[in-house]
């Protein structure tokens, strides 16, 4: 019988969310990892150090962003001579706002920056010290459509006719094999479709379309050879036609359909479309941000990659243009938001920000979940879903403990 | 032996959790001398154990120094089986309460040496003076624990097989497939339970009926386990108007008359927990008359 000596912390007095449900339960933790009490009782004869008094609250996992740009006035593509401090920071003001763990994502850049860049945003541990985890980065572009760009810089998108090696001199294989969660590319792209699955066997990556003019085919086609993934579904995509309803289409395949990344800020996505695709495939949904730096700052002028944005009411823009350019939302908000334009329960609204984002990326056992095994990265919630204490690897932080700064 | 009726399934819980509570209080248990309960499994407790929880949260009850037996464990099904005793018995009360993980005592239907392990069992109730208060449900058939019918009242604690009867009816815990139900556990004898200084047995619902019309009507007989409390000096069976549904209404109103003359003529306050009077005989009520 192993026995172990890590203090065991005990939440109370709250609703677990645990197998699709919201359940009055108990959670134990012990050594930054969720434990399974019974095993605790009868096997090692012991009982909670600690007793933490959740006030009726809701419990949940922390949130997962596996869209995010930037924010506290730090940018993963713009700061590139001081990548480290960036992550550091919006690691920790993410935490702060209950994000635990998160994909830091890069817009289409020149190789030269990946080069600087990726080996800094590679997987990262959550703690106290490192702020939210680092899942890998999400690397945008720029192996996506023109039609399609979005806030993108067309100067930068590439295609990829000669295959992996295309690949190679933007990223470097060796950088995705270490550093990258997933792609984001575009399957009609001279040499996508063809590479992916070479690509993924190759670095181990995942691959999501977007930033496409992909018909349904196409999109098909890419899905099945293994672009499991949507980015950012409905923007900066080909919009539902009867006849060709473009990637959106995927989500009404009558056999297995991917995950996709959704904007629910209000803004990029109507509430409506929010509603079509939550009914359309709900147990596919991420939710996520796509804030770039100026989140949680005064509105103004901001830099996106290497363009400048104008930031008001809570609207980003393309500076004089009307392309929206990311978002300044939280993951919490676009939480509650996502009940109020769908009416769905709050376990499926936590598990968009949780589970399916942990699913997508293959790492259930260990994130978006309070399974037993599973890192203690733990939301206290209230009953509006305002996230009132969040414990990274088992130990709460606050802004005591966790300091940041923002980039002015 | 007495008997205490009650409306329904929740006042019977209401009645037994209180009654436990008071016991374990006003026997002021302590690390050296604990209070040693026996405990079952079954749909009859859950009511009792939710009460003793919530008694537990509001701070009246404390299971610090109670030292705990449990009744009875499947062999063969693993530890962390949702339908295992151990799990019943985690979720029902254990987690939710105070009590050192030290002081529960359980069979374990996984010993190499199941014969080894009720001798354990058994020694280890010795070990603390044996046990002051046996708390059980009963069957249908009117066993209590696994001691089917034609189990000797003098039973002690062992493997059993179980009645076919109860593989039947416990199927449903295990997706109504017979096959899957354990055919052995490991259960405490009539007389391991007997031996206990208080018996107090909870008996409700209609499909109850017959057993406790057998159990306290007839005779004391193995085919009905439970009748072996009829020679027991300190006994409490409580049930529910639905149980005493077999019962000869002589029967019926004789119990209820017990309390109701020790409400009128006592007093529910002059009244200790075995329904002794406390301090001299006083009539609260003395009838005028000539």
């Amino acid at each position: 019988m192993e026995s172990s000596s890590g203090s065991i912390t005990q939440f109370y007095n709250c609703l677990v969310l645990k197998d699709h449900n919201l359940v009055k339960d108990y959670l134990y933790v012990q050594d930054g990892k969720i434990i399974d009490p019974a095993k605790m009782f009868w096997e090692e004869k012991r009982t909670p150090d600690v007793r933490i008094d959740c006030k009726g609250g809701i419990v949940a996992p922390g949130y997962i962003d596996v869209q995010i740009n930037g924010a506290f006035g730090y940018d993963f593509s713009n700061d590139t001579d001081i990548i480290e401090e960036a992550v550091e920071n919006i690691s920790k003001g993410l935490l702060l706002q209950g994000c635990t763990a998160y994909c830091p994502t890069t817009v289409s850049s020149r190789p030269e920056v990946y080069h600087k860049v990726l080996p800094h945003l590679g997987p990262r541990k959550g703690s106290i010290e490192n702020g939210a985890a680092v899942l890998g980065a999400h690397i945008e572009g720029p192996f996506i459509s023109p039609q399609k760009k979005g806030a993108h810089e067309l100067a930068t998108l590439r295609t990829a006719k000669n295959g992996l090696s295309d690949f190679d001199e933007c990223y470097g294989l060796e950088n995705l094999r270490k550093y990258a969660a997933y792609v984001t590319m575009a399957p009609e792209v001279e040499g996508i479709t063809d590479t992916i699955s070479a690509l993924i066997k190759e670095t181990g990556i995942s691959i999501a379309s977007g930033h496409s003019n992909a018909t349904t085919a196409q999109a098909d086609e890419a899905f099945k050879k293994g672009a499991n993934m949507i980015t950012h579904l409905f923007n900066a995509m080909h919009p539902f036609h009867q006849r060709d309803p473009g990637i959106i289409g995927l989500l009404g395949a009558s056999d297995s359909r991917p995950f996709y990344g959704i904007i629910c800020d209000g803004i990029h996505v109507h509430p409506h479309s929010v509603m079509i695709a939550y009914y359309a495939h709900p147990n596919g949904a991420c939710l996520v941000t796509d804030a770039m730096s100026a989140q949680s700052l005064p509105d103004g002028f901001y830099k996106l990659g290497e363009m400048d944005v104008d930031v008001h009411g809570g609207h980003v823009y393309i500076k004089g243009t009307n392309t929206i350019a990311g978002s300044i939302a939280t993951l919490a908000e676009c939480v509650r938001k996502f009940i109020k334009f769908t009416g769905a329960s709050k376990v499926e609204a936590l598990e968009n920000a949780t589970l399916h984002p942990a699913q997508m990326l293959g790492i259930s056992d260990k994130k978006g979940t309070l399974t037993h095994g599973a890192d203690a990265d733990i939301l206290i919630l209230n009953q509006d879903l305002d996230v009132q204490r969040v414990f990274i690897a088992g130990v709460e932080a606050t802004s005591n403990n966790v300091r940041f700064k923002q980039k002015l | 032996m007495r008997l205490v009726i009650r409306n329904d399934a929740d006042t019977v819980a209401d009645y037994i959790a209180e009654y436990i509570k008071e016991r374990i209080n006003q026997f002021k248990p302590t690390a050296e001398r604990p209070f040693v309960i026996g405990l079952p499994t079954g749909s009859s407790p859950i009511g009792v154990y939710k009460r003793l929880v919530r008694l537990c949260n509001e701070g009246k009850l404390s299971f610090k120094n109670v030292v705990s037996f449990n009744m009875d464990e499947y062999v063969g099904l693993p530890r962390d089986h949702p339908e295992s005793y151990h799990s019943f018995m985690w979720n029902h009360l254990f987690k939710h309460i105070d009590i050192p993980p030290e002081n529960v005592n359980i069979l374990n239907g996984n010993a190499e040496d199941l014969q080894a392990e009720c001798e354990r069992y058994e020694s280890k109730i010795q070990s603390y003076g044996g046990i002051e208060l046996f708390m059980g449900g009963i069957g249908p058939d009117g066993h209590i624990a696994f001691n089917e019918p034609g189990s000797s009242l003098q039973s002690r604690t062992r493997v059993k097989t179980l009645a076919y009867e109860t593989i039947i009816a416990n199927a449903r815990f295990f997706g109504g497939d017979v096959s899957k139900v354990p055919k052995l556990a490991l259960t405490v004898g009539v007389g391991t339970v007997m031996d206990a200084r208080e018996v107090v047995v909870i008996i409700t619902g209609a499909n109850k009926a017959i057993a406790l019309a057998k159990c306290i009507e007839e005779g004391v007989n193995h085919m009905w386990t439970v009748s072996a409390i009829q020679t027991h000096p300190r006994s409490l069976v409580v049930c529910d108007d639905d149980a005493t549904l077999e019962l000869h209404v002589k029967t019926v109103r004789y119990f209820k008359s017990i309390e109701q003359v020790q409400d009128e003529m006592i007093g529910r306050e002059n009244l200790g927990l075995y329904g002794q009077v406390a301090g001299p005989l006083k009539y609260k009520n003395i009838p005028s008359g000539n």
